[in-house]
């Protein structure tokens, strides 16, 4: 019998190229080293801290995401296409920021509905009329990609602000090289650790106006609590900058000026890794404690640039990514290179009517949800949950999207039993600047449970290394 | 330097070196309780000691009864009491945590693993763990994470803020455990040279790691005036207080040196060494030793407080 899913490695007995140099690597494993390269990873993770906390499920702040060691393999052939994709889409993102912060043409032309830019919550008024550095906005774009056949790749949504994860993608890549350096030498597989230079060479080509001679660039964190905290210390450390929080940065004159025990030192570049909300209790969040009274006055006269730009959450939200495609065509004459999954908008009295006949077959999403919390799988609930869910819909239809379920591809995995195909999803992160540029990979998500489509690390999602072979 | 990193840096030290001098309590209640009771009835080290670390009005409200067990479970493992072997571990892995990349993986994998340990140990059966091993592992711990800062740690402004901060944690806390013993330990001054008096200070001795040491500088007799010579005013003793501050001293120099200039926390760690520098053991008895121990904690905590101003809080100019 056919499998219903695509795996991304097995084509009945055949498998396919890009898998070559694991299948006999995987076959001659023997189950107790198998088990012991695995709590070797685990100790590896446990020691250099990476760990993760998750929002609002109490238990241990310091918990590990699960790592599965079976690598998740594109050959160059596939990794070109994405990555012309991604890059495409992060143009055109980019050009709708810097447009409907600006004349807003697109909106003019009638391709957008108006209110559904200028109205929504992530639309930043505080940001209009201000162009930042190289007219870009979102410099770090994490772009989530799920495959459903050998050429068919589905976008399933957009982070225009502060994608995470990164920081997976360069540990699960280190942590393979040490355990199994034979797989290495024996495939060709393009190298990932170069990203933090690339990001820091990102962070310095918007440096603002009024900085001279090299900028000095931080990360803006919201503080160790915050569950991305590793990741932000980890990108600061290889990147080698500062790690600030709100109360290390302050306003004087034109600019915006670190504490250190020298005294104040001028910082030109901030990558933030805190929401829109936060950034300055003048402009925005009154009561907030994490950001700096006053930095949107700086930012909008030239004297500190901010990525991601205050505003780039309007290109992110669920509800403009039907829009994606038309911006593409809009924009760059182009199009689209990666597929939009077909969305209804409860909003529309329409969709919303065809959802609900239609919700045991649909994946139901809140708009401004996020990590997987608050949406519905319907061919995995049961009756009672869709009915409930029916009710919040109607109660709120505005508030959800639905999308068809999705036949996500498959790669083998380490389970109890030995290797077992898995749901995998891929989360490539694109680095505009002065240049686009893309590491071979990126964050590959595992929902290790059988049969699960959800690959969200809050929700019993593991991790992969993902490996792009490199061309001939 | 971040100002908050180098107060992280500052503080990791301070409660790894908090943690060490809490265990030296420990130990010194431990051995005194093996000394028969002579005093008369209304001796009790375990009460001291909680005299000393200054959380006898905590203990009291949680635990009632100052027995062996209760003190050690509030001195090593109560997460309630701030300065808890466990709380201080845990807040300097925290600190470390907050500035790992300030950090080598060595310095941080010790922190890490004394933290995971801690917690290890509290879910041990508890009669499985003898006050003694609860000490040796919190010197084993302490020591390797000195140790791993000693080898590994770059020689800039961070490993300066570390070293002033185990420093005058030590300074403070030699003070404090010389202090317990003629203030608390021995409440009646007609026993000051008895047998009981020379057995406390011996213990205090040893709990300082100093009975050996005693032996070579001195030889002879143990006296109180040689003992205070020792822990207060002997440069080749590595936790007298002179030894401490004088540490102090040369990391602020050398912060003075990196930064071209230099603040009133370099003034006050050079006054507070000129100062000890200047007085001897029976200048310091003549004085009262208990007075000249308060007068020097509180120059401590005023030097702490001037260190803070110039480099930690962040308002430099």
């Amino acid at each position: 019998m056919p499998e219903r899913y695509f795996n991304e490695m097995y084509q009945g007995d055949h498998v396919r190229p890009p898998y070559a140099g694991l299948d006999a690597w995987a076959r001659d494993m023997p189950d107790e080293l198998r088990t012991m390269k695995q709590s070797e990873a685990e100790t590896l993770f446990r020691r250099i801290g990476i760990t993760f906390a998750v929002y609002g499920e109490g238990g241990s702040p310091d918990r590990l995401i699960p790592f599965d060691m079976f690598p998740r393999v594109f050959s160059s052939g596939e990794w070109n296409r994405l990555e012309r994709g991604i890059k495409q889409r992060a143009r055109a993102l980019n050009a709708f920021l810097a447009d409907v912060y600006d004349r807003g043409e697109i909106v003019r032309a009638g391709r957008i509905p108006g209110p559904l830019v200028y109205m929504n919550d992530a639309y930043e008024i505080a940001a209009s009329g201000f162009t930042p550095p190289q007219g870009v906005f979102s410099h770090i774009v994490g772009i989530d990609l799920v495959r459903t056949g050998p050429d068919e790749f589905y976008v399933l949504e957009d982070n225009c602000r502060t994608p995470s994860g990164v920081s997976y993608m360069l540990e699960n890549r280190e942590i393979m090289m040490r355990m199994f350096p034979q797989l290495f030498q024996q495939n060709r597989i393009a190298p990932v650790e170069t990203y933090p230079a690339l990001l820091k060479r990102t962070l310095a080509s918007v440096a603002p106006k009024k900085c001279e001679g090299e900028p000095r660039v931080a990360i803006l964190t919201p503080g160790h609590f915050n569950s991305a905290y590793y990741e932000h210390s980890f990108l600061a450390d290889m990147m080698g900058v500062d790690l600030c929080e709100g109360q290390d940065l302050f306003v004087e004159g034109d600019f915006c000026w670190m504490r250190t025990t020298q005294g104040p030192r001028k910082v030109d570049v901030i990558y933030r890794r805190l929401d829109d909300a936060f950034l300055d209790p003048l402009c925005f969040r009154p009561d907030s404690m994490l950001g700096v009274p006053g930095l949107m006055n700086v930012y909008r006269s030239g004297g500190v640039s901010i990525c991601s730009a205050p505003g780039a959450g309007v290109a992110d939200d669920k509800a403009i990514y039907t829009y994606v495609p038309e911006m593409i065509r809009f924009y760059l004459g182009e199009e689209p290179i990666l597929r939009n999954v077909p969305t209804w908008q409860c909003a529309k009295a329409d969709d919303c009517a065809y959802v609900l006949e239609h919700l045991a077959e649909l994946v139901v999403k809140e708009v401004h949800g996020s990590g997987g919390y608050g949406m519905l799988v319907g061919p995995k609930a049961s009756r009672a949950e869709i009915e409930a869910f029916a009710a919040k819909i109607r109660a709120r239809p505005e508030n959800y999207i639905a999308q068809p379920t999705l036949a996500l591809s498959t790669c083998p995995t380490f389970v109890d039993e030995g290797v077992a195909p898995r749901h995998v999803d891929l989360r490539p992160y694109c680095l505009v600047g002065r240049e686009i540029e893309l590491v071979p990979g990126g964050l590959t998500r595992v929902a290790l449970t059988d049969g699960s489509l959800v690959v969200n690390s809050s929700q019993g999602g593991g991790v992969k290394d993902t490996w792009v072979l490199a061309g001939v | 330097m971040l100002s908050r990193t180098a107060a992280n840096l500052y503080w990791m030290s301070r409660y790894v070196e908090r943690a060490e001098t809490n265990v030296r309590l420990l130990e010194v209640a431990a051995r005194q309780a093996l000394l028969p009771d002579t005093g008369g009835g209304n001796r009790n080290e375990w009460e001291s000691v909680l005299l000393a670390s200054g959380t006898k009005p905590a203990f009291d409200q949680k635990y009632g009864e100052a027995v062996e067990r209760n003190v050690e479970t509030h001195l090593f493992f109560d997460l309630d009491n701030p300065s808890s072997v466990a709380s201080c571990l845990t807040q300097a892995r925290e600190n470390g945590r907050i500035v790992r990349t300030a950090l080598t993986t060595q310095v941080w994998e010790a922190l890490n693993n004394a933290w995971s340990e801690t917690r290890d140990l509290a879910r041990q059966e508890r009669s499985s763990l003898a006050t003694r091993d609860l000490v040796d592992w919190t010197l084993r711990t302490t020591a390797l994470i000195r140790g791993s800062m000693l080898a590994t740690q770059l020689r800039n402004d961070g490993w300066d803020f570390m070293n002033i901060g185990t420093y005058l944690e030590r300074a403070d806390s030699t003070a404090r455990l010389i202090d317990v013993k003629y203030y608390v330990l021995l409440p009646h001054v007609s026993m000051v040279g008895s047998g009981l008096d020379n057995y406390q200070w011996r213990t205090l001795l040893r709990a300082l790691n100093g009975t050996r040491a005693f032996s070579w500088v001195y030889g002879g007799e143990v006296t109180a005036t040689k003992i205070v010579d020792l822990l207060v005013l002997n440069r080749i003793f590595p936790r007298s207080l002179v030894s401490s501050v004088d540490e102090v001293v040369a990391h602020l120099e050398r912060l003075g040196r990196a930064y071209g200039r230099t603040t009133d926390a370099q003034a006050a760690a050079r006054s507070l060494s000129a100062r000890l520098a200047a007085t001897d053991a029976p200048a310091i008895f003549d004085e009262g030793l208990h007075d000249f121990l308060q007068d020097f904690m509180r120059e401590v905590g005023a030097l702490g407080i001037a260190v803070n101003r110039a480099y930690l809080s962040g308002d430099a100019r």
